[in-house]
Parts: C-alpha cells; sequence; structure tokens
C-alpha cells in the first residue's frame, strides 16, 4: 500500500514586495515624514553653505578697502547668499516641517499625493545641485534679484546666471506641487470634527503659504523664462532698445518677491502660534484674529510689490497707494504681535528652549517690523533704500520671523521625530548665542546704512566709523554662527544619547502628539474625534475624567491604545 | 581736563547725527526728508519699547511658579477692537504727516537770489508727468548719465545747430550754490542708482527711461556719493562728487569746460583729417 505523503507546497509565501532598506528605503519613499526628514537635511546643509557664505561677505567687510576676496568673487558670494537662504533654505523648511507635521496635525495618514510629495522633494533637491554645480565653471554674480539689463548675456555671459534661472524654475515647480498638495490634504483629509474653526494655526499658515506660492510662483516663473529667452533665443523682453523695458522685470520679479516674504513668514507665525500656548500653558489669545489676519497679510501682501521700486521712474499715484497699502499691512501684522504676548500674560511660562525661540522671534521680528514701516514711508525710502539699513531690516524679519521660529520647531518637534529628547542646556546656550549674535550683527547695520553705505559693495572707505559698525557686525556674525553650531552638536548628540521622549513630552495641544514618538509608518491606529481647537488637552482631560486622575494620562499611553472620544 | 569731555562731545555731535538717522543738510529736500524721518522715528521708539517691555514684562512677570493658576483666557473682542484701530490710527497720522511733507520734498522752489542767471527751460520737450519745474519754471538742469563704473554729467550749452558740444564732466558735478539743480537722470548700460546722501534721495537710473529729482545747496562744500544699485563687479568704486560753488565761479568754470572741449574737439578733427589723408577717404568716420 502506498504510504501517505504529505503534498511538498509548490510555492513558497513570500511577501508581495519587499520593503526596502537602509538607503534605498529614502530614495525610493512616499511616506510624509521620511519626506519630510529629507527636506529638513537637505534643506539644513544648505543654510549652513548660505551661512559659510554670509561669514565670508563679513570678513571681507571686516576691514575698511579689504582685499581678501575680489569684487567678482564677493559678488557671488551675495548672490549664492540671498539665493540659497530665499530658495534652499527658509521656504523648502517650511515645506519639509509642514510635510512631517501637518499630515500628523490634522489626523491624516499620509499627504493627498504621497508620489506628487516625494517628486517635490527630489525637483527641490535637483535645483539646488543645478545651481550649486555652477560653483565648479562660473557662478551667478547679478544679485538674488538679477534685474537685467545686468542679468542679460551681455553684461553676464556666464553659464552661472542660466543655473540661477534653473534653479528658480526647479524649486519653483517644487513648491508649486508641494502647495498644492498641503492644499489637497488640508481640505480633504482632516481629522472628523476638525472643522474650518478647530484648524491647527499652523495649519491655517501652511494653508495659506499654499495659497500664496499657488499666485505667486508662476509670476516669477514667466519672468525668468523671459530672462532666459532674452538670454538665448534672441528676445528681447527686457532691452530698452528694442522696446523691452528693465522695469518689467522689476514688477514681475517682485509680485513674486514681496508675497514671497510673507510665504516665509507665515509659517514662522504659525509655529509660534503652536508653541506658545503649549508652554505658557494656556489658549492662543484669538485664535480667529490670528487666523483672519493671517489670511489678510497674504492677501495684502499682492498690493504692496512697488514699495522696492520707490525709487524708480514710477507716478506718484503709485507711490502713495503703495505706501498707504504697505502700512495697512503692518495692521494685522501688529494685531498678531499684540495676539501672542496676550497669549503668554497671565500664563504660567515654562522657559524651554522652543519657548525662549519664540521669545527671540517676538523680540527680533518687532524690529525688522518696525524698521518695515521706514521704508513704507517713499520719502524716506529714498535715503534708506539700498543700504545697509535695507540689510538689517530684511534680516530681522527673516532671522527673526523665521529663522528663529524654525529653530523654535526643531526643538519642539524634535522629540516627536527622533523620539528623543534635544538637550536643554547646549538649547540654552544654542539660543543666547543666537539671539545675541542677531542683534550684534543686524542693529548697527541699520547705521552702517544710514552712514551712507549702499548694500552689495565689496569695500568701502573708513569715512566717519564705518570700520567700526562693520567690525561690531562681523563679530556678531560669528557668534551667530556659533549659535548654530551648538545646536547642529546638539542634534548630534541627542541622536544616541538624548533622554526617550515618550508621546507626549510637552503635554501640547495638537494631534501629533497622540502618536508615538517616532510615529509609526500609518501615523494613527485610531483617528480621534475633534472637538476642540486644542484635541489633546481634551483627550488628556477625559483620560484623566474615565481613570480618576490616577491612570497612567494619555502622555505615557501607547499610540492609539486609549480610544478615546470617539 | 577739559579735552576729554570736549572730544567726546565733538564725537558725539559728529557720530549722533549720522548714528539715528540719514544724512541731510545741504538741500531742502534732504531736510524735510530728515524732519520726516525723525517724527517716524519718534513713534517707532515709542511703540518698540512699549512692546519690548509689555513681552519682557510678561516674560518675567508670568513665569511658572509654584500654585500659579494658568487663566484660560480665549481672547476679548473688545480689547483686540481696539488695538487693531489703535495701529491703524497711528499709521492714519503717520500717512496725514507724509502728505504734508510731500510737495516740499518732491517740489522743487525758485533759485535764490544769490543764484545763477537761468534760461527759461523748454517744457514741451521734457514734458513728463515726473518731472516738476520750481513756480517761475527755472532751473540749471543737468543731465546724469549713468555707465560702468562712472557718472558722467551733461550741462546745458549745446550749440544751435547740431545740438553737439555741450559741456560734461566725470565723477565731479560742480554746481553753482543758491540756485535750483534739476537732475535728468538716465543709463546707459544697466541699473544705476544716483545718491548724494545729502543732497536728498536716491533715484534709479534706468535704461530707456528719464527720473528726476533736484537739489539747492546754499552753501558751498563737497557732497560725496556713490551709485547705490548693484551695477557690477565695480558697483562699489562708482563714486559722485558734488563741489558747490559760487555763481561766478560756476560760470567761470563752465566756460573753461566749453573752451576745453572746443579745442580737444576740433585737434581730434585735425588728426582725423590727416589720418584720411595719409590712408584715403573713409579710413576714419566723421572727418
Amino acid at each position: 500500500m502506498a504510504t501517505y505523503a504529505a503534498p511538498i507546497p509548490q510555492v513558497s509565501a513570500h511577501r508581495a514586495e519587499r520593503e526596502n532598506q537602509g538607503w534605498t528605503s529614502w530614495i525610493t519613499t512616499t511616506d510624509h515624514k521620511k519626506i519630510g526628514i529629507m527636506y529638513m537635511v537637505t534643506t539644513f546643509v544648505f543654510f549652513c553653505l548660505g551661512g559659510t557664505e554670509a561669514l565670508m561677505i563679513r570678513l571681507q567687510l571686516g576691514a575698511p578697502n579689504n582685499t581678501l576676496v575680489t569684487p567678482e568673487i564677493y559678488n557671488q558670494l551675495f548672490t549664492m547668499h540671498g539665493t540659497t537662504m530665499v530658495f534652499l533654505f527658509v521656504v523648502p523648511m517650511m515645506a519639509g516641517l509642514a510635510n512631517y507635521f501637518l499630515p500628523l496635525m490634522v489626523g491624516a495618514r499620509d499627504m493627498a499625493f504621497p508620489r506628487l510629495n516625494a517628486l517635490s522633494y527630489w525637483l527641490l533637491l535637483a535645483g539646488g545641485i543645478v545651481f550649486y554645480a555652477s560653483i565648479f565653471w562660473h557662478p551667478p554674480e547679478a544679485g538674488w534679484t538679477s534685474y537685467p539689463p545686468l542679468s542679460e548675456t551681455l553684461y553676464s555671459p556666464s553659464g552661472g546666471q542660466d543655473a540661477w534661472i534653473y534653479l528658480i524654475h526647479l524649486t519653483g515647480i517644487s513648491s508649486l506641487l508641494g502647495a498644492v498638495n498641503f492644499y489637497a490634504t488640508i481640505a480633504n483629509m482632516r481629522a472628523k470634527g476638525m472643522s474650518w474653526g478647530r484648524l491647527p494655526l499652523f495649519v491655517w499658515a501652511i494653508l495659506t503659504y499654499s495659497v500664496l506660492l499657488i499666485l505667486a510662483l508662476p509670476v516669477v516663473a514667466a519672468a525668468v523664462t523671459m530672462l532666459l529667452t532674452d538670454r538665448h533665443f534672441g528676445t528681447h523682453f527686457f532691452d530698452p532698445a528694442e522696446g523691452g523695458s528693465p522695469l518689467l522685470w522689476q514688477n514681475l520679479f517682485w509680485f513674486f518677491g514681496h508675497p514671497e516674504v510673507y510665504i516665509m513668514v507665515l509659517p514662522g507665525f504659525g509655529i509660534v502660534s503652536e508653541i506658545l500656548p503649549v508652554f505658557a500653558r494656556k489658549p492662543i489669545f484669538g485664535y480667529k484674529a490670528i487666523a483672519a489676519s493671517t489670511v489678510a497679510i497674504a492677501f495684502l501682501g499682492f498690493l504692496t510689490w512697488a514699495h522696492h521700486m520707490f525709487t524708480t521712474p514710477i507716478p506718484e499715484a503709485i507711490l502713495v497707494f503703495v505706501m498707504l497699502s504697505s502700512f495697512l499691512i503692518a495692521v494685522p501684522t501688529g494685531v498678531k504681535m499684540l495676539n501672542w504676548i496676550a497669549t503668554l500674560w497671565r500664563g504660567t511660562i515654562e522657559f524651554t528652549t522652543p519657548l525662549l525661540f519664540c521669545a527671540g522671534f517676538l523680540g527680533l521680528f518687532l524690529i525688522g517690523g518696525i524698521s518695515g514701516v521706514f521704508l513704507a514711508v517713499f520719502p524716506v525710502d529714498w535715503q534708506l533704500n539700498e543700504t545697509y539699513f535695507v540689510v538689517a531690516h530684511i534680516h530681522f524679519v527673516l532671522v527673526g520671523g523665521a529663522v528663529f521660529p524654525i529653530f523654535a520647531s526643531i526643538y519642539y518637534w524634535f522629540p516627536k521625530m527622533s523620539g528623543r529628547m534635544l538637550g536643554e542646556g547646549l538649547g540654552k546656550l544654542s539660543f543666547w548665542l543666537m539671539f545675541i549674535g542677531v542683534i550684534v550683527t543686524f542693529l548697527i547695520q541699520h547705521v552702517i546704512g544710514m552712514d551712507g553705505m549702499p548694500r552689495r559693495v565689496y569695500e568701502y572707505d573708513n569715512v566717519g566709523h564705518l570700520a567700526l559698525y562693520n567690525q561690531i557686525s562681523t563679530v556678531g556674525s560669528f557668534i551667530l554662527a556659533a549659535g548654530v553650531l551648538v545646536t547642529i552638536i546638539n542634534v548630534w548628540r541627542s541622536l544616541k544619547v538624548g533622554v526617550i521622549a515618550g508621546p507626549d513630552p510637552w503635554k501640547a495641544n495638537t494631534l501629533e502628539w497622540f502618536t508615538s514618538s517616532p510615529p509609526p509608518v500609518n501615523n494613527f491606529d485610531v483617528i480621534p474625534l475633534v472637538r476642540s481647537a486644542e484635541p489633546m488637552k481634551d483627550i488628556r482631560h477625559e483620560v484623566q475624567r474615565r481613570t480618576g486622575g490616577v491612570g497612567p494620562g494619555a502622555a505615557t499611553a501607547p499610540a492609539g491604545a486609549t480610544q478615546v472620544g470617539v | 581736563m577739559n579735552r576729554i569731555p570736549a572730544a567726546l562731545s565733538h564725537l558725539l555731535s559728529t557720530t549722533l547725527a549720522s548714528f539715528f538717522a540719514p544724512a541731510s543738510g545741504a538741500s531742502p529736500n534732504a531736510k524735510e526728508i530728515h524732519t520726516l524721518y525723525v517724527v517716524t522715528l519718534v513713534i517707532a521708539l515709542i511703540i518698540f519699547f512699549a512692546v519690548e517691555i509689555a513681552l519682557g514684562y510678561a516674560l518675567i512677570k508670568f513665569r511658572k511658579r509654584k500654585g500659579a493658576v494658568a487663566s484660560q483666557i480665549h481672547g476679548n473682542t473688545r480689547l483686540e477692537i481696539g488695538w487693531t484701530s489703535a495701529a491703524a490710527v497711528i499709521l492714519l497720522a503717520l500717512a496725514i504727516l507724509t502728505f504734508t511733507k510731500l510737495s516740499s520734498i518732491q517740489d522743487p522752489p525758485n533759485s535764490g537770489p544769490g543764484g545763477a542767471t537761468l534760461g527759461e527751460q523748454n517744457n514741451l520737450i521734457y514734458a513728463s508727468n515726473q518731472r516738476k519745474l520750481p513756480p517761475n519754471g527755472k532751473v540749471l538742469e543737468i543731465t546724469v548719465i549713468g555707465r560702468q563704473y562712472i557718472w558722467q554729467f551733461v550741462y546745458p550749452g549745446a550749440n544751435e545747430a547740431d545740438g553737439l558740444g555741450a559741456p560734461y564732466t566725470y565723477e565731479e558735478m560742480v554746481v553753482p550754490t543758491n540756485t535750483t539743480v534739476e537732475l535728468n537722470i538716465v543709463s546707459e548700460d544697466v541699473v544705476h542708482s544716483w545718491w548724494v546722501p545729502e543732497l536728498g534721495g536716491k533715484f534709479q537710473a534706468v535704461p530707456g527711461y528719464h527720473n528726476y529729482t533736484w537739489f539747492k545747496v546754499s552753501k558751498p562744500g563737497e557732497y560725496r556719493g556713490q551709485c547705490a544699485f548693484l551695477c557690477g563687479r565695480g558697483h562699489a568704486r562708482m563714486i559722485a562728487t558734488v563741489k558747490a560753488v559760487p555763481p561766478a565761479q560756476f560760470e567761470a568754470w563752465l566756460a573753461n569746460q566749453k573752451k576745453q572741449l572746443a579745442e580737444a574737439n576740433a585737434e581730434a578733427a585735425k588728426a582725423r583729417k590727416k589720418l584720411n589723408a595719409e590712408q584715403g577717404p573713409g579710413a576714419v568716420e566723421n572727418p
């Protein structure tokens, strides 16, 4: 009799698709968290490159009639510095933060279009590489504003100018795709119960940032395309000899360029609006006013571009209109400022590093905001425009309004991204170095400008006290750089030895703290029902109510273990 | 003993003038801009200190202490409407002040009694909505030409017949005192920006456009400025000086300038003629 034989399996079971490991898991990922981290690391590298360029600029200006670098290299340095900080650091860094935290904050499991999201990142990287590759040949030297005719082939024949044009195009498409993605995610993927009035203020800011990008970027894309065809295909858009106009560039560029400032600072406003209430242990003061003023600033931001052109031949009616619209934009900005201070008022403020960076933002951005009013009064602008006063103004706005909130968010969200806390001691040291560094570097630059030193000059004569003032500024820039370095060391250390954070180390208000740190691939096993603008506060209360205040509490519960509020 | 305070006060007076405000003082429009700036500065400093003190007070007073409980306030509509309107009112006041100063900054006055003698301007040729003339219509018009990396100043006085031969100079502009000087700013290559801080604001020289400004210097002196818009590698060395001299001295300078130009042109014409004679007609243009 034949013996019974167990059937031999013909098909061996294996996963339909093996998960990528190691570096391939990064380059093939469509996970918003991994893409977010790639955005942040890449843009931080560019921040360090742009910062190094700034230090070289300050070294050259450290002494009158210095010969450290040639005029050619100096012009390349400030062109690279400005372009890098705007297009390769602040704007995409905000996109990186939004990439990681926006889906978590609205209670979504990923972005609306994950693969488009990956494309956004790779286009950004491509733009950065195209631009920085030019340093091996001939970098652009017409400034980050690249005004024609200087940026035309006759005066800038090198390919560096074309690298700049392609950088604008590539990062522009990257930002546009990202903006569409953010908008779609916010519009469609919010947790149940998260109405527009319960949207976290960072998400409101990213929504506005996205709309601004969608409206402003096509204009600069058109402008650089015209410059490209002028340079290589025989058109004359900006050549007055053939009926073109250099002023056309100024109008197109600043129609994009002014909203770009709000693209850079509004997400910072959003970050501050998230962090202040957490450490003041108080709800944000005037949620609606802050959300509404964000939208108002964005709208008015499209009416003020000609204040960059006060010294050009334009009709007086435009000068007056733009002065008034620029004044008008100071109102919602001032309202925000007072709302933030009112948020701190009668709170119990915990001086953690994220709170310090937010307080630093308030103190520094105020200076940038107020110096902006001087520049809006157009006769006063005729004196201050294109001098170091303007350099001081933009740096108080952008270092205060964007870099400080970015550093606040690094300290605030690092525990969520890595599962470990950053060191508070190093964090505070970094804050104080950066805060003092910004004040020493940029406050004196107002005076340098009023002493008659224009921006973008590679050397100056020692008239008055210009040498002393410039030395002060140079010393400050190195203090600022030391502060940045301390944070880099802090991150490096904490990745290995940082204290384990747990899901909600700050007892914060928004949904990203509901899940574990770092969050699992699907973000949430259970998506909680949102009942207010501060869902985590509700969840902690609910847990306390059900357990009689003796249970483990939401802060220590594993992700999705407690299905509350459903 | 007295030397140190004296030196200190000298240092302070020279430093403070430009420390808190842009340079000014040599021309009425620059003075008016300075006034407007100082008013803005006072308002700005009040707001700056008020807000920074409120911020500092909140941070120190409401820091976390034992037993302290944060009050759960969500907002205060009346307060928020209040500070929104207050901000708007301050800015409205600043706008009104600017409007009252506008005409004294933008509209050139007549030349003073001790100024140079000027003819009527031909308004038909220069009609422009940017360009403003003094009430009596008389100005000394100087065309300022920006080019990489030197400023050229062309004075009136071209020959009636061909419109050529106008006296010109580079880098140093000589002007008569007490005379309203109007600048017609143009560029031959890239964008430049005309700026002599003590004589008023800056104005871009944009290829294909005319930009206008004016000044009127009351006392003789030299005023230094430089190109204020990135124009290439030599941007930092594109210097301009305005030298104000009494009208009589100016007339003499201008006449000398014209004479020298005519002599140089004559010599050049002679050289061209000689070259054409040696190498055949057409070797050099404009014989």
